[in-house]
């Protein structure tokens, strides 16, 4: 049974339809890139997948609970479905730590000396066990990225949703972002990641999603995708990434 | 000029000036302490995007902004007694100052509040918390942070119109400058000591303040 399901979704701002019809399944552990040119839709469908966007049509399961049900739901689907977003969005006045810590205590009612040495072995995870107490302000934009991993990672949820995650950092700071998610997904993590990281998406992706104009326009693992483009749309997408 | 100054004639009155003291800090402590509670409700109601909570709080900003301190300290003091609510001087200045201070002061957390980046919002809703939980937890520390030092000075301004409180028989620091010099006519002098002190508190409310906020919002501030 797929983890996350997605049936016909549509959704439109106004007049202007952002997804014409998206039909996904998700199996657990898989790693997927949702690939294409700006305003193709991926984000958007990305945080439909977490009710961050609501949609029209369609519908959305995740690990059997629908989307759109109520927002008691959402908020239980909401700890199966982490999201890392491309600004961080770290909380600022709280410390590396509490930053990790802060869910598992509100949302789950982790008592906090356990929800404290979850929050130390996710930080060591991604390698910053030693800023717990450091506040976010402190840390470069890798860092920063690391610690939102951490923070998602502390609601030990099934799969994670990666929004363009390292498109804000410095190019210096990439790479220790990315080694990250390449041992969430050498774990068996499912994620479901928007990215303009080529060379990465392919070597560690199952699958490759390339969308264009609000449709999956076409879909296979990565080498197909790469030396095999069935469409000039994904071939002249493919071309303008190696030439850049 | 023939006025002779004579600080000696009131030195006297210390004891009353530091009673007076007393009674405008007791003001000060409760009415903030209170109105800044009474702001952060007012900031949240004007947010919520609710109109059932929005507009009435919209109105009672606009009544407080637009109508003077003292004619609000009167109708509590003088002009709720009709409705059977009888306060003392000191519970009615310090109402005043809540209801004030609270009107004000909504609207300077309201811009704090809006002025949060939507990505933090989102970033607690995708980590399972509610809507109240995310106000309490991710918006509001950093909300005020953004507007302490406005706040600061609010606070100081309603400090220092506690002053108008002697009106109502309150024997705060205006009271007893007015006073002494009823007793000692020596206005000059009962005044200038009345104004430094006034001076002095309201630099030394503010510093405390602005060091309680770096305090509070240790994090935000690192950035």
């Amino acid at each position: 049974m797929p983890l996350i399901s997605l049936t016909d979704i549509h959704k439109s701002y106004g007049q202007n339809e952002v997804l014409k019809g998206i039909t996904l399944d998700i199996e657990p552990g898989e790693v997927i890139a949702l690939i294409g040119k700006s305003g193709s839709g991926k984000s958007t469908l990305l945080r439909c997948i977490n009710g961050l966007e609501t949609y029209q049509q369609g519908s959305i399961r995740v690990a059997g609970t629908s989307v759109l049900e109520s927002a008691g739901q959402l908020r239980l689907l909401r700890q199966k479905v982490g999201m890392i977003f491309q600004q961080f969005n770290l909380f600022p006045h709280l410390s590396v730590g509490r930053n990790v810590m802060l869910a598992p205590m509100v949302v789950k009612k982790t008592g906090k000396a356990e929800a404290e040495a979850l929050a130390k072995e996710m930080l060591t995870r991604v390698g910053l066990g030693q800023k717990f107490d450091a506040y976010p302000g402190q840390l470069s934009g890798g860092q920063q990225q690391r610690v939102a991993i951490a923070r998602a990672l502390a609601m030990q949820p099934l799969a994670l949703l990666c929004d363009e995650i390292t498109s804000a950092l410095d190019p210096e700071l990439v790479n220790e972002v990315l080694a990250v998610v390449r041992d969430l997904a050498a774990q068996g993590m499912t994620l479901v990641m928007v990215t303009h990281e080529m060379r990465f998406a392919r070597e560690v992706c199952h699958r490759l999603v390339f969308m264009h104009q609000g449709r999956i326009h076409e879909s296979g693992p990565p080498e197909q995708v790469f030396t095999a483009p069935q469409t000039p749309e994904l071939r002249q997408f493919i071309g303008q990434r190696d030439a850049a | 000029m023939t006025y002779q100054f004579d600080f000696g004639a009131i030195i006297g009155y210390w004891p009353m000036m530091l009673h007076g003291i007393a009674i405008t800090a007791e003001l000060t402590l409760f009415g903030t302490a209170l109105g800044i509670a009474v702001a952060v409700l007012g900031g949240w109601a004007r947010t919520s995007g609710k109109l059932w909570l929005n507009l009435p709080v919209t109105v009672y900003v606009e009544l407080i902004r637009n109508t003077p301190f003292i004619v609000q300290l009167f109708f509590i003091f003088f002009g709720l007694p009709a409705l059977g609510l009888r306060l003392d001087a000191v519970d009615a200045s310090i109402l005043a100052m809540v209801v004030n201070l609270g009107a004000y002061g909504t609207e300077i957390v309201r811009a704090g509040l809006m002025a949060t980046p939507r990505g933090q919002v989102e970033a607690g809703a995708s980590l399972g918390l509610s809507k109240p939980q995310i106000f309490w937890y991710i918006v509001l520390a950093p909300s005020l942070a953004r507007i302490w030092p406005a706040l600061a000075s609010q606070v100081v301004i309603v400090m220092l119109g506690s002053s108008v409180c002697s009106q109502i028989s309150v024997q705060e620091l205006t009271y007893v400058a007015s006073y002494i010099q009823s007793r000692s006519f020596r206005a000059f002098e009962a005044y200038f000591v009345v104004t430094a002190l006034y001076l002095v508190l309201a630099l030394a409310l503010r510093q405390a303040l602005l060091a309680a906020g770096r305090h509070l919002f240790k994090g935000v501030q690192a950035r």
